[in-house]
């Protein structure tokens, strides 16, 4: 498990550098919710990390990328991912452009099942499927934001990061 | 000016301003009426519409993506039910000032170019869509005669496809309504854009 777990973070530390590196790579894409759930959600209880769902033609969400940005270089020892809502034809070098631009190297998923009904309750029952949001796991608390942070400063209150950092 | 009219006024302000405290309608619950400025200029309530069997409430804007992917099935359920007795009504619950695509001018000029049949109203002020709980476009109330709320949610299952649509909840609840049935589901969820506020 110990051994798993430092495999996922060398992935994503890894996928952060060639979406740096190398823009046209593909990002992973998980079709149906089961198997985004198994890799980017599992283990709700034994975790630290924030999940930020978000799509590139929404502007709330765009317009607080850089904020987050700035807390993974501020804090690279939390895990953090975006997952894309965007078209499943995007996570082939769409995504990681558009990252790449903007100097976001934060690991990014693509999350494309379209059966939204059937999955938004099992990210957070408080979600009602607007977007941006925020999941964050501290050692099996869950806190949910279904709102846009104005800064960095407003994601490090609003998540208590220090409790965060020190769980990690 | 006397101090009397003066703080009148001001408490006038001060009550018209007043924040509206949200409330999420549940099935069961009943809606508020309201009197919006539709894109022809006209103000339209609930109660203008004498025979309606029910009304299709739809907030709705111009700017975001999945909005844009239901306009046509917008019309073509507006097409269908409102002959019936349950008419679209679609309003637009963004501050243009948060996003200048949702201002009024620019509700007009997408309600000619697609032709829309139903109003298209300007919830100005937002003071109706945080009575309704409206968090999202588009987000779907269906409201029987006397405004009860019988199905709050998304269209159907696929916004990327009308043609794969395998859940038509919106058109299932009608059916059920018109039938006297029990509606179910009666709460969907979907994604959609944020409703825009201007931040202070």
């Amino acid at each position: 498990m110990q051994r798993f777990k430092h495999l996922h973070f060398l992935i994503y530390f890894i996928w952060g550098l060639t979406a740096t590196a190398q823009s046209d790579v593909a990002v992973p894409l998980y079709e149906d919710f089961a198997s985004f759930q198994k890799v980017v959600l599992h283990d709700e209880t034994n975790q630290v990390k924030l999940i930020n769902f978000w799509a590139t033609w929404c502007k709330p969400c765009v317009k607080e990328l850089p904020y987050f940005q700035q807390l993974h270089e501020k804090y690279p020892e939390l895990p953090m991912v975006l997952v894309s809502l965007d078209k499943k034809a995007d996570a082939n070098g769409r995504i990681a452009r558009f990252l790449a631009q903007r100097k976001i190297t934060i690991p990014v998923v693509v999350l494309a099942d379209g059966r939204a009904n059937d999955w938004i309750d099992k990210v957070s029952p408080d979600w009602s499927g607007s977007i941006p949001a925020t999941l964050v796991f501290n050692r099996g608390e869950k806190f949910f934001f279904e709102t846009d942070f104005e800064s960095m400063e407003a994601i490090e209150a609003a998540i208590d990061i220090q409790s965060l950092i020190k769980n990690k | 000016m006397s101090l009397t009219i003066i703080t009148g006024m001001l408490i006038s302000l001060f009550t018209l301003n007043a924040p509206i405290a949200p409330v999420a309608l549940k099935p069961g619950d009943t809606a508020v009426d309201f009197k919006l400025k539709n894109v022809d200029g006209k103000m339209v309530s609930l109660s203008d519409f004498k025979n309606a069997k029910g009304y299709i409430i739809v907030f709705t804007c111009n700017h975001c993506p999945y909005a844009k992917l239901y306009e046509d099935r917008l019309i073509a359920i507006n097409d269908k039910y409102s002959k019936m007795g349950y008419p679209v009504i679609a309003i637009n619950p963004n501050d243009p000032t948060a996003e200048p695509e949702d201002s009024f001018d620019e509700m007009k000029k997408r309600a000619k170019s697609k032709g829309f049949k139903f109003p298209y109203l300007f919830d100005e002020g937002q003071k109706i869509y945080p009575q309704y709980g409206a968090t999202r476009t588009p987000h779907v109330f269906l409201l029987n005669a006397q405004r009860v709320v019988k199905y709050i949610g998304a269209i159907d299952d696929n916004p990327n496809d009308a043609s794969a649509v395998k859940a038509k909840y919106l058109e299932d609840a009608i059916a059920s309504l018109q039938g006297g049935k029990d509606i179910i589901p009666n709460v969907t969820k979907a994604l959609g854009c944020s409703i825009k506020v201007k931040k202070a």
